[in-house]
């Protein structure tokens, strides 16, 4: 029997930053190795790990695994944008899993958004970790997303909505590694000094506690469930 | 003895170098390569702009075409940047459609210019929601040895400081476009951005414009793009390994001084082709 698992977790309403209702399942699917679908406030998005599995010839790599990582819009096909998404959540990925633990295999990672209501890439790294943790790969650590915007005023809104990240005058996501809770990905629209990015940065490694915080939470209590 | 060395173990090989802070051209590790610029190469372009940067060489051309206002912004035309990687200038790159880099470099161009403004978009409108520019700004790679993008970023605002428009006017009785092509104007390029790329090597070190090589050795890769008022415009890490905050503050700060550097270097090419005519 497959175990499933709905967490929501509330934490708005802290002085410094908030983040909209957290909300994962992991183990959804049947066919992937891995799967999850991590929810962001209406941001939803679903997860799906195979591997490692055979790989194409030319795309072997003799000493680590391929990644290979697609993300699916809601509508139509891939585009320019998704395909600057994929390199970002990809270049991630490898860096946060052993991949040389699995030399001559490909790990693929389908992403499907369901809603973009803001925030979506970082959206995207939740549910890929989520699902490359279910899948049971081994990682070096745990890595998670975080979307800050600027708004005109100058104040910084994390886990913006679309509306949001309209407004404000600079959008910016950072993917924070578990161990030292340093940057490992940075992806940024609108102009910024480098004050601005420095407190960006600051409340995007105190909102990975709490995003880690979470991960554990809802994993613990998956576990609990199944044992 | 030292090909060999090369070919054998190549991450070994310039961890050699990097042990003694230089790197296996002779430069420094904060050292970029030689920038040379060259504006107005194509003459059927609008505008246009030859960079190398060592033996990474890229050109982009810029023309102007007239089309209706997009129906959500009626006071603003289009800026439509294209990236090509074809497969001469690396055997990496196969030929067909557009790979995974090439389309990631044109995105990056493309929130390059929406991010730094550039150039407004409502500047291209000639009538509100009956007459605009669309800018197509095509960068193509000829010869690829690293660093891409800070290549493609200067390339491209040295052809937007190049590209001269017609003017254009709508005949009130006709209703349509009168191009006088007698009268050509600059376009007004309000900023002036500048990329700079950095490598980390051994989730510590870090080396500025990269070569191809030091590329595929390095674990991450990280691009900034300050304007001249040393505000940033972007920061772009595609994931890799993690860098310390000094790190990132030590990147700014040399991706500031590339700033003035790159800046004066755009501004004496184009004074003198001024002064030539």
């Amino acid at each position: 029997m497959r175990s499933r698992l709905a967490t929501t977790m509330e934490v708005d309403g802290l002085s410094a930053f908030s983040l909209r209702e957290f909300g994962c399942e992991q183990n959804l699917l049947s066919r992937p190795d891995g799967s999850s679908s991590f929810v962001q406030g209406d941001t939803s998005v679903l997860a799906g790990v195979y591997g490692p599995a055979e790989v194409k010839i030319s795309k072997e790599i003799y000493d680590r695994a391929t990644m290979e990582v697609v993300i699916q819009p809601k509508v139509g096909l891939p585009g320019v944008k998704e395909r600057a998404r994929e390199q970002c959540v990809r270049e991630t990925c490898e860096a946060a899993l052993l991949s040389t633990l699995h030399p001559r295999s490909s790990l693929s990672l389908v992403l499907q958004v369901v809603h973009d209501d803001g925030s979506l890439l970082s959206c995207c790294l939740n549910a890929a970790c989520m699902a490359l943790m279910d899948a049971g790969l081994p990682m070096g650590c745990l890595f998670c997303g975080v979307t800050c915007a600027i708004d005109p005023e100058g104040h910084i809104v994390t886990d913006p909505t679309a509306q949001q990240e309209k407004d404000s005058r600079a959008v910016m996501t950072f993917a924070i590694d578990s161990a030292q809770h340093r940057v490992m990905m940075s992806s940024t629209k609108g102009s910024f000094s480098v004050n601005e990015l420095q407190q960006c940065i600051a409340v995007s490694q105190r909102a990975s506690e709490k995003i880690f915080q979470f991960y554990r939470e809802s994993v613990r209590r998956r576990y609990s469930k199944t044992v | 003895m030292a090909a060999g060395f090369k070919t054998a173990e190549p991450l070994e090989y310039h961890r050699s170098f990097l042990k003694e802070n230089c790197r296996p051209d002779g430069r420094e590790l904060g050292e970029f390569r030689t920038t040379t610029l060259n504006i107005g190469s194509i003459s059927t372009a609008d505008g246009s702009a030859l960079v190398k940067i060592g033996n990474t060489t890229v050109i982009c051309g810029i023309k102007g075409e007239l089309t209706s206002p997009p129906a959500d912004a009626p006071n603003s035309g289009y800026i439509v940047p294209n990236v090509d990687l074809p497969p001469l200038c690396s055997s990496k790159f196969r030929p067909g459609p557009p790979g995974e880099q090439a389309q990631a470099a044109s995105q990056f161009m493309a929130d390059v210019i929406e991010s730094s403004e550039v150039l407004l978009k409502e500047d291209l409108c000639i009538e509100k929601a009956k007459l605009c520019w669309v800018l197509y700004c095509d960068i193509m790679c000829l010869d690829y040895d690293g660093n891409l993008l800070d290549a493609c970023v200067i390339a491209l605002v040295a052809a937007l400081k190049n590209a001269q428009l017609p003017e254009v006017s709508i005949n009130k009785d006709t209703d349509l476009a009168e191009v006088n092509t007698d009268k050509k104007r600059h376009l007004n390029v309000a900023k002036h951005p500048v990329s700079s790329s950095f490598a980390v090597f051994d989730d510590s070190i870090v080396i500025v414009d990269p070569t191809a090589e030091e590329e595929t050795l390095s674990t991450a890769m990280m691009t900034v793009v300050t304007d001249e008022n040393e505000t940033l415009c972007m920061l772009h890490k595609p994931g890799g390994t993690s860098l310390s905050s000094e790190k990132l503050q030590d990147c700014i700060s040399r991706a500031v001084t590339r700033n003035r550097e790159v800046g004066k270097l755009i501004n004496t090419v184009t004074q003198s082709v001024e002064t030539d005519k």
